[in-house]
């Protein structure tokens, strides 16, 4: 389980300056994106954010105004059949047939998939509980989202796209989902790319990960990369300060008189010496969660003066 | 093996496994000789990319406290870890900073606190008949 840099690695999904509008609404801003093949990528964003319209260009059920799809190298609106019978999906909308009884929905899956595999169809069935005399409209929540995974894992799908795959589920369920995840990525070459606001979840079981706000990519990498290039900072200055103090790479700062916390992105030296040439001195210091990263950079609170542009 | 992951305090992942195992052989709660979970069975266990686990077992590879046998798995090394030693100086050393930490919050002299510690040894380890 080697990671090679990532120009070494086959791509499965790329995207290139990406745009969408929805009316007035630029659902998707130039969006580019490189998942790499056999990783864990896990996309945050707050709802709105353009989430499930990304992951419906990869899934070929829109076509981008302007830039680029690829997936597996094919066009997904050119190609539906050559990427689709490729892919896994579980949607957030689980839009299972309501009237089906679960045996039936997976009988009527497999005619999709000319790689769907019976046995280990039944053996997920199974494994999650499902009756398969159930009607899909009698399921709980959770009980449908099982059986939303059992179709989109029953075929081995080189990619597995998973829409807010935690959404509104219980922490049983959750488990068995996460599980997949990580059962999926283990057996080799797979893929992941799930959606989520759960920036815990994204953590434990991401290799890479991107964030949007408002239709925009403002981070994507390695998660481990994200988390050494972002430090939280607590200064000390001599004297109270009035305003927040103005450092480069600054996301967030939080603080009043003397001391000072700031979340910002840069080198480790590059900032104790910003730090320094404001005179303060740096009193703790940490690498900051994800969540903390995400809502830094989703909430802007740092006055426009100490905005400035960031590596990332 | 008990292995707590929290992805709240910003530590990676893979360094709280490096660091818990470290911490588990110097305990003594994993022995030598003894074999750690596959790198999938402790992804699944605790819920975390399997590359994270890799990782997390190949510095500890490096580090000397455990060897992998070629396709039969992940052990703790058999002349203990060379860096027990050194690692529970560490973790006592964590310890004792909080301990004086509080002692001094609280206004008690390092002789109080010295006195107390040796209390404390000889109630938890009563003179054997």
């Amino acid at each position: 389980m080697n990671t090679p840099s990532s120009s070494l690695m086959e791509t499965v999904i790329d995207l290139a300056g990406v745009s969408r509008r929805f009316d007035a609404r630029l659902a998707l801003d130039g969006v580019t994106l490189a998942v790499p093949r056999g990783c864990v990528f896990g996309l945050v964003g707050e709802n709105g954010a353009g989430k499930t319209t990304l992951i419906k260009h990869v899934l070929g059920l829109l076509r981008p105004e302007s830039g680029s799809v690829r997936v597996f190298g094919r066009d997904p609106v050119g190609d539906p059949v050559g990427v689709l019978s490729r892919v896994g999906y579980l949607s957030e909308l689980r839009d299972l047939p309501a009237w089906m009884r679960v045996e039936e929905l997976l009988r009527y899956s497999r005619a999709f998939y000319p790689k769907w595999d019976d046995a280990y169809a039944e053996s997920l069935r199974a494994q999650f509980g499902l009756d398969p005399q159930a009607r899909i409209q009698h399921l709980s929540r959770g009980e449908s989202a099982k059986a939303g995974l059992v179709i989109a894992l029953a075929h081995r799908p080189e990619l597995l796209l998973l829409d807010e795959p935690s959404s509104g589920l219980d922490p049983v369920v959750r488990r068995d989902i996460l599980e997949a995840i990580i059962r999926t990525v283990a057996e080799e070459g797979r893929t992941v790319f799930f959606s989520s606001h759960l920036l815990d979840e994204v953590e434990r079981v991401s290799d890479q990960v991107a964030m949007m706000v408002e239709g925009r990519m403002v981070l994507a990498g390695p998660l481990e990369e994200i988390k050494l290039t972002h430090h939280q900072l607590t200064l000390r200055f001599d004297q109270p300060q009035a305003h927040a103090p103005v450092i480069a790479g600054a996301l967030s700062v939080v603080g009043a008189g003397q001391e000072w916390t700031v979340l910002c992105n840069g080198t480790r030296p590059e900032l104790v010496e910003a730090a320094g040439k404001l005179g303060a001195r740096v009193v703790a210091e940490r690498h900051p969660s994800l969540d903390e990263i995400f809502v830094a950079r989703a909430a802007k609170k740092v006055p426009a003066a100490a905005r400035v542009p960031t590596h990332s | 093996m008990q292995i707590h992951i929290t992805t709240h305090d910003g530590v990676p992942v893979y360094l709280q496994i490096v660091n818990q195992v470290k911490y588990l052989v110097a305990a003594g709660r994993l022995a030598a000789g003894e074999e750690l979970p596959s790198v999938r069975t402790l992804a699944e266990q605790l819920l975390i990319n399997p590359n994270t686990v890799a990782r997390a077992y190949l510095e500890l590879e490096r580090a000397g406290v455990v060897v992998k046998r070629h396709g039969a798995g992940t052990y703790v090394s058999d002349e203990g870890s060379p860096l027990a030693r050194k690692e529970r100086r560490k973790l006592l050393t964590q310890r004792a900073d909080a301990l004086l930490a509080e002692a001094q919050h609280m206004d008690m002299a390092l002789d109080e606190v010295m006195a107390l510690v040796k209390e404390r040894h000889k109630h938890l380890n009563p003179p054997q008949k």
